[in-house]
């Protein structure tokens, strides 16, 4: 796990700022109806196949039925999450003043609560991304999947706790804000009784639909509607866990100290963000899919630009940064997914 | 009956509030037809004319949750344009409960509504609507003797009541209507024809602009030009009324009314102010375009009940200057943790160097700088 020595001096830093701001003003002078009208098309996709799969499952006996409406909730719910939750909230739909699109106040098919996910995610971890210490996103705070991250006897859980967190990752999510790894020692449950009653709000607001309202709704056949619903929600924890895991924990991507991300200029952020961020390779459908996080080089770069642009701007980033000599993180899924794997197991030793 | 009918309601909208949660049922309903929204009100159009040159007549056919308006008030009418959400305030020129709306949009040099939906405007176009605001209304008790008075584009709100009151017969039990509009030509003078088709009202036009001299009062954008009255010649084209509203026009249209009311640029309402101090009135004022120096400008914030003057940073620094804690987060311009209305005024944006529109929206006061007057609902 050899990491990418920061070589850019100031200067090229800089040179380096102005071409990633010269893109993001230009893209931002460029927004209008084509990224309307695709947000709004993803809207309609994710909606028509949430009442559609819910539908087929209440014929959830015959089996391809239940089958294909298990598939169509799953899709819609990581579209709600991803092309749609993850990007709105990051204010990247706010220009179109449609309050339905508006980051500060979009809600999401999830347990965990919008608000703690714009202040751990848009704020920490887009600010302080890879700084160990300060953005809890490596490895959620939990895991060790870095190096750098110092071990003890807790991380021989590791491979555990990553099963575990595949299968419910929308829970460890939601109850993300509770940092418990600062307690007993640093906080108690009782500074963190305000966001557990919004945790618990939420979580029995989900509970209440996918697991009581509608398998009775189902009549007969709501043993099948409420086997359904939860495994349409697994398979969205499964692929938001491997989708978040890839942007980060693949080998190549950089982690950073403290001191290394003090007082840093704008172009310095921007070179920290394309170090410690790695892509995945697909097609346009993995693309939609991954809430283009595939393209989580530029997602960082410009986290506030419709995610959908990102695959346009991706040859002109990877030809800046060959030019700057900044190495660009790029494989297919199972290449990046596989290092995180191997990481998370070898990681549970010191 | 109703008891049970309203239990059973409420049953079947906490049922859809928890089905369609976190969403509203609007979001889904509305992927069947875009005005299907219990909650929003929506309308679709479904006429459109353009019987002046620098005019738009849209018909529109409201949704169920258009709770109406009164004549002479406003509502807010919103649009996308360029993917882009765009209110503006028109007042509705047909009869208050009718169940199709008639807006009539002035043209406005620059304006970006006005000149879309002048182009643009179509039947089958889904447009936002909220009920009317205002206080530019018709007593419930109607006076006797009424006089309305408009300029421009400002027609449409006494358009409004001189249907009403007709509608309900005001005339035919023994009231009096006398209509005054103003417009730059004959031309550009909007309900011409069917004014001139209503016996039982005194109506009297004047032209303050001949299509051919090209003179300068532009009564549609707001510039105080209407004071003393001002002789332009007899041209034929020129009207009942010649030059700018006085004591003579008054006397001309109805002497001692029991009420004025007067709607047009704030030039014609001092000037109606000026013969009859307690006319009601309703102006429209054009945006002010950002001053070149923006030294001295205020910063208000609304909801703190706090103005402070511009210094120049951005606005997110003025505010906590100014005692306040805004939600922030990168200081940057990226996370958009500080994102914020803005009410009024124009920002540029420092990392793009972008100016914004006048109006209300969303703005990142981290990286936002007043250029003039700002309100922000801080």
């Amino acid at each position: 796990m050899s990491q990418p020595e920061m070589t850019l001096t100031p200067t090229e830093a800089e040179a380096l700022g102005r071409e990633f701001d010269a893109i993001r003003t230009r893209v931002l002078a460029d927004l209008g109806q084509r990224d309307a009208d695709y947000i709004r098309r993803i809207v309609r996709v994710q909606r028509t196949l949430e009442v559609g799969g819910r539908a087929l499952m209440f014929a959830g006996i015959r089996r391809p039925a239940w089958l294909a409406g298990v598939a169509m909730l799953a899709v819609s719910k990581i579209l709600d999450n991803w092309e749609i939750g993850h990007n709105v909230m990051h204010g990247q739909y706010d220009w179109m003043g449609d309050p339905t699109l508006h980051g500060p106040t979009f809600e999401w098919d999830s347990a965990c609560p919008s608000d703690h996910w714009r202040y751990a995610h848009n704020y920490l971890h887009h600010t302080y991304t890879n700084v160990i210490g300060v953005d809890r996103d490596i490895g959620y705070a939990v895991l060790r999947v870095k190096e750098d991250q110092p071990w003890d006897r807790l991380k021989l859980f590791n491979p555990l706790n990553a099963l575990i967190g595949f299968v419910v990752f929308q829970y460890s999510l939601a109850g993300y804000e509770l940092e418990v790894e600062r307690m007993p020692h640093e906080i108690t449950m009782a500074d963190k009784r305000d966001v557990l009653r919004v945790i618990v709000r939420k979580v029995f607001r989900q509970v209440l639909k996918d697991y009581v309202a509608f398998p009775l709704l189902g009549g007969r056949s709501r043993r099948f509607v409420l086997t359904g619903n939860m495994a349409a929600n697994m398979i969205r924890n499964m692929w938001t866990f491997a989708i978040t895991f890839c942007g980060h924990f693949p080998d190549g991507a950089r982690v950073f100290t403290v001191e290394e991300a003090r007082d840093e200029s704008r172009g310095m952020w921007y070179y920290r963000q394309i170090l410690g961020t790695a892509n995945m390779s697909g097609g346009r459908l993995f693309h939609i899919l991954s809430g283009n996080l595939s393209h989580q080089i530029e997602h960082h770069l410009f986290p506030d630009l419709p995610a959908h642009r990102y695959a346009e701007l991706a040859p002109e980033v990877r030809e800046i940064c060959g030019r700057y000599g900044i190495p660009y993180n790029t494989g297919s899924m199972p290449r990046q997914l596989g290092t995180v794997m191997r990481n998370i197991f070898r990681l549970a030793f010191p | 009956m109703s008891r049970q009918v309203s239990i059973r309601r409420a049953l079947v909208s906490s049922l859809a509030e928890v089905l369609t949660w976190p969403q509203r049922i609007d979001r889904y309903t509305e992927l069947v037809a875009p005005t299907w929204s219990l909650r929003e009100a929506r309308a679709k159009v479904v006429a459109v004319r353009r019987s002046t040159p620098r005019s738009v007549t849209m018909t529109l056919q409201p949704n169920a949750a258009f709770p109406g308006f009164q004549a002479g008030q406003h509502v807010n009418f919103t649009v996308d344009i360029d993917g882009r959400r765009h209110t503006r305030c028109y007042s509705p020129a047909n009869a208050e409960g009718q169940r199709l709306i008639e807006l009539t949009v002035g043209l406005h040099d620059g304006g970006v509504v006005s000149t879309y939906l002048h182009d643009h405007a179509r039947p089958g176009m889904v447009v936002g609507l909220s009920g009317g605001g205002g206080d530019f209304v018709l007593p419930a008790v109607r006076p006797r003797r009424i006089l309305m008075i408009s300029g421009g584009s400002g027609i449409t709100p006494v358009m409004s009541m001189l249907r009403t009151l007709r509608a309900e017969g005001h005339v035919g039990h023994g009231g009096q209507i006398s209509f005054v509009h103003y417009a730059r030509t004959r031309a550009e003078a909007s309900y011409h024809d069917e004014l001139a088709a209503m016996p039982d009202v005194r109506v009297l036009h004047g032209f303050t602009r001949s299509a051919d001299t090209g003179g300068s009062a532009r009564l549609d954008e707001g510039e105080a030009k209407l004071g003393p009255p001002h002789e332009t010649g007899g041209d034929a084209k020129l009207g009942d009324l010649q030059g700018y509203f006085g004591a003579d026009h008054l006397q001309a249209a109805m002497p001692d009314p029991d009420v004025v009311y007067v709607c047009g640029p704030p030039g014609l309402v001092a000037a109606v102010r000026d013969q009859y101090r307690e006319a009601i009135a309703e102006s429209f004022v054009a945006p002010a375009a950002p001053p070149a120096d923006p030294s001295g400008a205020s910063v208000s914030f609304r909801g703190s009940n706090i103005t402070v003057l511009d210094d120049g940073r951005p606005l997110l620094q003025q505010a906590e200057s100014a005692g306040l804690t805004p939600a922030h987060g990168c200081r940057m311009g990226m996370c958009k943790t500080c994102t914020c209305r803005k009410t009024g005024g124009t920002v540029r944006n420092l990392i793009t160097g972008a100016l914004s529109n006048a109006g209300d929206e969303n703005i990142q006061i981290c990286v936002s700088i007043p250029v003039g007057d700002v309100e922000l609902c801080l």
